[in-house]
Parts: structure tokens; C-alpha cells; sequence
């Protein structure tokens, strides 16, 4: 039996016992994070505790911004206001026939009685940075849960879909981007109503339409909306346009890469968009499908409701 | 090693306040809004890889693995993937620390340089498994600047425990 003499300095367990102790802690928080998606309550209690750090490291720029705004000459000031004149004389012409537009629609939405068009309510939110991770495409935005804000929700800009939101916190929420690699939104082609599938491409900012056959009625320039069949995203917000379609005989799948409309790394304000949709009692064959409403990280809502365009 | 009189100042007992400090204001660094711009160095990394070298019996891999746990709630990143990499780069820093304090500070961070690639390359290595993307080859480039920051960084957080310039030539210490 061999005695060992004992420690001149209590230092607690041997580092490599405590490393060891640490990577499977580590690799547990892992696990239990991306696949079981158990530790939101863990993570929601740290973002509080973070949150004045964050706010504090948000405080210069934020200053900047003002100070910057403060200086602005008065001669940007009178061009922007031309500008805006020109602009609204140009958009006058669209909502006066916009007005007529709406009161036909909810005409003839009486006569089909058919649903009323989704109430939409938009609430303004401001970025506060972008999430330090290189893995994803997300933004912090400055609203949460005290301002009502819901996983699921839509973030647009004044031209497109931006993302949606993936997870709120106490004051501040997280956007995932349409560009993110498993972000995904159901579109329409606007010029034939063909529907499918957009995943985000990941890295350059591109988007991709899948699973569309070789044959598809699809042209560089075709502008994609929302669909709104999922139930989340409102129909008929501008995604992306189609920039290139690579047809191959060898594949079943025709490539068609696609450019996000909405300025997705430039704005600092974006509109979160709640639109409350009672959707029809699945029928009673579908069972095994998951429920809309209740994102998932790693997987977009919007994904199992719709299948790929047939 | 070459002037003998500098090399060998006594330097203070660390006060373990500062050292909390100092990684909350590397934290609050990281946290910094244009912190997407490719090659952003890791301040958190270089606070703790000091200390794991300088103070191995005071910050260990529980420390780096409490900070890398914040880094993960704060970039929104899988919850565990930093925690990891700090870890394990603790744990390499602290057992290189009675060697790398022989060295001069551009020596020393010619040392830190593989390790804070091996942990970024960990984490690639780990979000690459969890599904995530290719960051780009930039995404490395974060290391670089890291490194160059050890020298700078050293001397930042060495200065409380300096002596003062005059002293008595009978008392050294």
C-alpha cells in the first residue's frame, strides 16, 4: 500500500480533473442546448444579469449617434426634405389608388365571405448590435418581452422581411436573419404564384430557393414574397429576388440563388410585426406534424407547415 | 534576460479585485456593437490567458469557463461552445505558465498564438458538429489580432503592481 504524502498548499482538485470536470459540463450544455432545447430559462436568467453590461457597451456608440445627428448641416437637411417632398408627390399617386384598392378588396372580401385580412400590428424596435456569433446571422433588437413581444414574430423593414424573431428575453430580443443558414421562408413567385421554399445561404448574404423542380417557371429577376400558407409570416411581404437559376440535367433540383430585398445589414430600425392568425384545426390524419406557433432554434416555424412547391 | 535590473523588479501581490475587474471591462470590450468586423480581437481571451499564466492558482478553468459560459448568452452563440474553448485554453495557459514567464513579452506572445488558434479551431470544430456555418477564413484572423494585443495587454495590467521609479537603492523591495 502506497501512502502519498499530503499537500503543502490546499489547491483544490488537480487541474486536469477540473478541466475534465469542465468539457463535460461543457459538452452536457452542448447537447442539451441544441437538441432538447432545455436551457432557454438558463439563458434568459443570464441575459438579465448581462444586461447592464451590454446597455453600457452599447452607451458610446449610442452617444456617437446622437452627437452626429446633432451636427447635421442644414443643407442635408434641406435636400433630405426635397427628397421627401419629390418622394410623397410619387407615393400620393399609389395610396390615393391604394384607398380604392382596400375598399374594393374588403368589397368583395364581404361578397366571397371570406376571412377578414390579417390585423397587423407593427411595433418599431431598434438593433443593438449583432450577435458576436460567426456561426449565425442574428441582431439583438431593444425590445422583449415587456414590450410584448413573441417568438415567431416577423421583422421587416420599409422595403422587406428581414428575419424573425427566435428568442425574446426580459428587454431585448434576438433576430434570426433570413440569410441564416437555418432560417427558412415560404415564398411565392409574384409573376405566376409558384410557391416554395427559401433557406438562407449562409455566408455572402444569399438566399436559396430549394427544391424546385429543373423545369420550373423561374427567371433571373423573379421577385419572391411571402405566401403566407404557414400562418407566421403575413402574406405578401417582398423577400428576395431571384439573381441566378442553374438548371442541370444530372439534378432533380434546379439552383436558384436569390438576393434578400430588405436592407438586411444596414438598418438599425426595423418594424416587428405581430400578426395574431387563428389557423384551422389541423385535420385529423396529420397528427404527427408539429404545431406553428412554437419556434424552435435550429428550425424555422414556418418549415414543417409547408411542403415544397408541387 | 538581457537587463537584469528591469527584468527583475519585484512586482506587488496582485489585488484579486483587479483581476475581476479587469475581465469584466474585457467582457464589456467584447459586448462593443461593431464587434462584427472581421479580425475583432477576443479581449476576453487575452484578459484570461494573462491571468491563467500569471495567477494560474487564482483564475483557473472555473473562471474561463464562468466567462466563456457569458459569451455564450451574449453573442447568442450554442450555449456551452465558448465555455468549452476558454476551458481548455485556461487549462494549457496555467500549465505553460512557469514557462512562458522566462520569456520576453513579444516571445510570450508568439506562445499564446497557437493556443488561441487551437481553441478557435475547437470551436469551429464544435459548431461545425452542432450544424452551424463557415465563417470564412477571416474568422481566424481574430487570433492574430489577439496576439498582437498580449504585449500591450501585459503591460496594461501589470502596471498596479509596479513600484514606484525611485527606489531606496539599500531597501529594494
Amino acid at each position: 500500500m502506497e501512502h502519498q504524502p499530503p499537500p503543502f498548499f490546499k489547491t483544490g482538485p488537480a487541474p486536469l480533473v477540473r478541466l475534465t470536470l469542465f468539457i463535460l459540463l461543457s459538452t452536457l450544455l452542448m447537447v442539451l442546448d441544441s437538441h432538447f432545447h432545455y436551457l432557454e430559462v438558463l439563458r434568459l436568467g443570464v441575459t438579465t444579469v448581462l444586461h447592464p453590461i451590454q446597455t453600457a457597451a452599447g452607451a458610446p456608440a449610442w452617444f456617437l449617434s446622437r452627437i452626429g445627428e446633432f451636427f447635421v448641416t442644414q443643407s442635408a437637411l434641406q435636400n433630405e426634405n426635397a427628397d421627401l417632398m419629390q418622394k410623397q408627390l410619387v407615393d400620393a399617386k399609389t395610396l390615393m389608388q391604394m384607398d380604392a384598392l382596400t375598399a374594393e378588396n374588403a368589397h368583395l372580401r364581404d361578397l366571397l365571405g371570406a376571412r377578414k385580412g390579417l390585423q397587423i400590428d407593427a411595433k418599431l424596435a431598434e438593433i443593438l448590435y449583432s450577435a458576436r456569433d460567426p456561426f449565425s446571422r442574428k441582431v439583438i433588437v431593444d425590445k422583449g418581452v415587456t414590450d410584448g413581444l413573441k417568438p415567431g414574430q416577423i421583422a421587416v423593414d420599409n422595403v422587406g422581411v428581414i428575419g424573425q424573431v427566435t428568442r425574446v428575453f426580459p428587454f431585448m430580443s434576438e433576430v434570426t436573419l433570413v440569410t441564416d443558414k437555418e432560417q427558412t421562408v415560404p415564398v411565392q413567385v409574384v409573376r405566376n404564384g409558384l410557391r416554395g421554399l427559401l433557406y438562407g445561404g449562409g455566408d455572402g448574404g444569399t438566399l436559396d430557393l430549394r427544391f424546385m423542380p429543373a423545369n420550373a417557371d423561374i427567371k433571373d429577376g423573379d421577385e419572391l414574397v411571402t405566401s403566407g400558407i404557414d400562418g407566421v409570416y403575413p402574406p405578401g411581404l417582398p423577400v428576395a429576388t431571384v439573381v441566378t437559376v442553374e438548371r442541370n440535367a444530372a439534378y432533380a433540383f434546379a439552383r436558384i440563388s436569390c438576393v434578400p430585398r430588405a436592407g438586411i445589414d444596414r438598418h438599425s430600425q426595423i418594424l416587428i410585426l405581430s400578426s395574431e392568425r387563428k389557423l384551422e384545426p389541423q385535420p385529423a390524419d396529420d397528427e404527427s406534424r408539429e404545431r406553428p406557433g412554437k419556434p424552435r432554434r435550429g428550425r424555422s416555424p414556418a418549415a414543417p407547415m409547408t411542403s415544397p412547391a408541387k | 534576460m538581457r537587463d537584469p535590473a528591469r527584468r527583475q523588479r519585484i512586482l506587488l501581490p496582485v489585488k484579486g479585485w483587479f483581476i475581476w475587474l479587469s475581465l469584466a471591462v474585457a467582457l464589456l470590450l467584447n459586448l462593443l456593437p461593431p464587434t462584427r468586423i472581421v479580425g475583432y480581437p477576443d479581449w476576453v481571451v487575452v484578459a484570461l490567458t494573462f491571468w491563467c499564466v500569471r495567477e494560474p492558482r487564482r483564475v483557473n478553468v472555473g473562471t474561463a469557463w464562468l466567462f466563456g459560459f457569458a459569451m455564450d448568452v451574449a453573442d447568442a452563440a450554442l450555449l456551452g461552445q465558448h465555455a468549452l474553448c476558454y476551458a481548455l485554453l485556461a487549462y494549457f495557459a496555467a500549465s505553460l505558465s512557469r514557462r512562458l514567464q522566462w520569456f520576453p513579452v513579444t516571445q510570450q506572445a508568439l506562445h499564446v498564438l497557437p493556443m488561441l488558434l487551437g481553441a478557435q479551431l475547437l470551436m469551429l470544430a464544435t459548431n461545425a458538429i452542432a450544424g452551424g456555418m463557415f465563417p470564412g477564413w477571416g474568422f481566424f484572423l481574430s487570433s492574430f489580432t489577439s496576439a498582437l494585443l498580449w504585449p500591450v495587454v501585459s503591460f496594461l495590467l501589470l502596471l498596479p503592481q509596479r513600484q514606484p521609479e525611485n527606489v531606496d537603492q539599500i531597501r529594494p523591495i
